[in-house]
């Protein structure tokens, strides 16, 4: 499991540039960034150095952030590459929240899944599935 | 246990019997000896000698704390000055001071009201009672008193203040009821923990009676646990007695009426007719036996409803739910009436939202739309779409069987809602006036 910083933010004008600035003075970089949004919000999942300092920081400041689990996973990029991924955890009869996916270099594909149990990630990697380990993303709080 | 079973207990027919002949006698008595009554009842063509029911009395005028400020201090008193032994008088804070006598009567009858909420929490002769109401103008304190002295209870009168020897005081003489405000209540138990004392374990305190501002069912808990007490809430008016009109049993749902001394009825705020049982609007009050000061149909501008069905306590004196707010703050929605208090209620009864809401009014088309912020718990999984959707379901769905109009839940993020004590920040009515 590696994890991914969440923010919910109110759906208005200048919230995710704020936000966004606010991590910018932190000193925290930012690997990668998506929007799940609603009509009234917007939750923010991102993946960040420190995640645990990060949601510490936005605390802080007013803002609603919390670290969140979340199964990564390195799969080829080819049709049907995500299509075999959740194949098998369909097979173990495992929940998915939510997923979404995001690329390093050409070759690979990094899916990244909500699950509703923990233990499928070992499931997957006995059964040969390429787990992403967290320091391949981003940097580990201390 | 009672105080006074044979009316407390007093079969319907009986009681309603009593009150008709009672009021009867009020209302004559209001008519001859106070010239507003006169005057009013008068141009309204009101015979006050012929009341066949007590449904008779919605015929009569109302009478509004305006009233008793225009006739400060004395001009609604019924009686000859000798006769009146005490005056106490609200705090005029927001405008000319109410006043109100009490005839040896008066001050006896008020007593036994009390002295049966004293009865409610196991309170007898064998008991210690501390008076931690202010004592003064204010009817708390010496309401209070004289209810502990009717009872035949010990009592302590500490008054407010100096909260640390208030409770060495309510731990060395080992007192069983504290009487006070919530809030005081509330400081008195954290106080004691921070002297390093476990209050529902250390102290002999059993119950406790509670009044003169509004409690939350959270804060009732919070003292109910921290002082290991049964809570007994208490109301009553400086303008209709003091404290002492309803005490609430130990069924803990509801306060009974001294319906012997008080004729109760519930109104709605606008039309100011009278609604059934159950319904929620304005507690309007008539006393039966008051000599000095009596209000006929008097106004009281607190929200609550008539709880009719028997309790379980064996008293047959029918019971006000615990006070919802001012009618003061009533809002007009398409039609319908709501009170801010019923949407807190709502939202208390959800552990994913924090207790602080605005609701903002606005037209849309010709109709009233309402948003409802609120910001969701530090601990809530907001991390799912699902998760909040759903808490919005459940928010909305709740307002609307419980008020009947559709609420639009608008999730913000924290502390965006202002933390002001204020009412009128709670609603932000931005709806066109025409």
């Amino acid at each position: 499991m590696i994890e991914q910083l969440t923010v919910l933010l109110q759906n208005e004008k200048g919230r995710l540039s704020q936000l966004c600035r606010d991590m910018a003075d932190a000193d925290i970089n930012m690997h990668d960034l998506f929007v799940a949004d609603t009509s009234d919000f917007g939750i923010v999942r991102i993946f960040c150095d420190t995640p645990r300092r990060a949601a510490a920081m936005l605390e802080e400041r007013g803002y609603r952030a919390r670290v969140v689990d979340v199964l990564a996973v390195r799969v080829p990029n080819v049709a049907g590459g995500l299509a075999t991924l959740l194949e098998a955890i369909e097979d173990e009869e495992c929940n998915i929240e939510y997923g979404y996916c995001f690329s390093r270099g050409e070759q690979t594909a990094i899916d990244v899944l909500k699950v509703g149990d923990a233990s499928i990630e070992s499931k997957l990697s006995e059964a040969g599935f390429d787990i992403v380990e967290a320091q391949e993303v981003y940097e580990l709080d201390e | 246990m009672y105080y006074q079973e044979e009316i407390e207990c007093m079969p319907r027919a009986e009681l309603e019997k009593l009150q008709l002949e009672r009021l009867r006698w009020a209302v004559v008595h209001a008519y001859e000896n106070v010239p507003l009554y006169k005057e009013r009842f008068d141009a309204a063509g009101l015979d006050p000698y012929d009341i066949e029911s007590l449904d008779d009395i919605a015929r009569f005028p109302f009478v509004v704390k305006q009233d008793m400020r225009d006739a400060y201090p004395f001009g609604l008193f019924a009686v000859d000055r000798k006769e009146v032994k005490r005056l106490h008088a609200s705090s005029g804070t927001t405008g000319q001071a109410t006043v109100v006598g009490y005839t040896e009567n008066d001050l006896k009858n008020w007593g036994q009201c009390f002295a049966r909420g004293i009865a409610m929490v196991g309170g007898n002769a064998d008991s210690t009672m501390q008076v931690s109401y202010g004592y003064g103008l204010f009817t708390g304190g010496l309401g209070a008193h004289m209810g502990g002295e009717t009872a035949g209870c010990t009592v302590v009168p500490t008054s407010t203040g100096n909260t640390k020897r208030q409770i060495q005081v309510m731990k060395d003489f080992g007192v069983d009821i504290l009487c006070a405000t919530p809030s005081y209540a509330l400081l008195i138990a954290d106080t004691a923990i921070e002297m390093g004392y476990d209050p529902a374990k250390d102290f002999n305190l059993s119950g406790a009676i509670l009044g003169a501002e509004p409690a939350s069912e959270h804060m009732r808990d919070e003292i109910r646990r921290k002082l290991g007490v049964q809570y007994c809430d208490v109301y009553g008016l400086s303008e209709i007695m003091g404290p002492g009109v309803a005490m609430e049993c130990s069924e803990g749902c509801g306060l009974h009426v001294a319906e012997d001394q008080f004729l109760v009825e519930i109104v709605d705020p606008e039309t100011l007719e009278p609604v059934p049982d159950g319904q929620l609007g304005e507690l309007v009050i008539t006393t039966l036996t008051r000599e000095c000061s009596p209000l006929i149909r008097y106004r009281t501008r607190d929200l609550t409803r008539i709880i009719s069905e028997p309790c379980a306590c064996g008293r047959t004196h029918r019971k006000i739910d615990r006070i919802l707010g001012r009618t003061d703050d009533m809002l007009i929605i398409r039609g319908v009436n709501v009170f801010p208090s019923q949407i807190e209620q709502v939202i208390t009864a959800f552990p994913e939202v924090v207790p602080h809401y605005q609701i903002v009014l606005t037209t849309r088309g010709k109709l009233d739309h309402v948003e409802l912020r609120v910001e969701t718990a530090s601990d809530f999984p907001f991390d799912e779409i699902r998760a909040l959707e759903d808490l919005r379901r459940r928010l909305a769905g709740e307002l609307k069987s419980n008020l009947q109009i559709a609420v639009d839940i608008k999730i913000v993020e924290p502390k965006t809602i202002e933390r002001s004590e204020g009412k009128a920040k709670r609603v932000l009515d931005l709806r066109d006036k025409d």
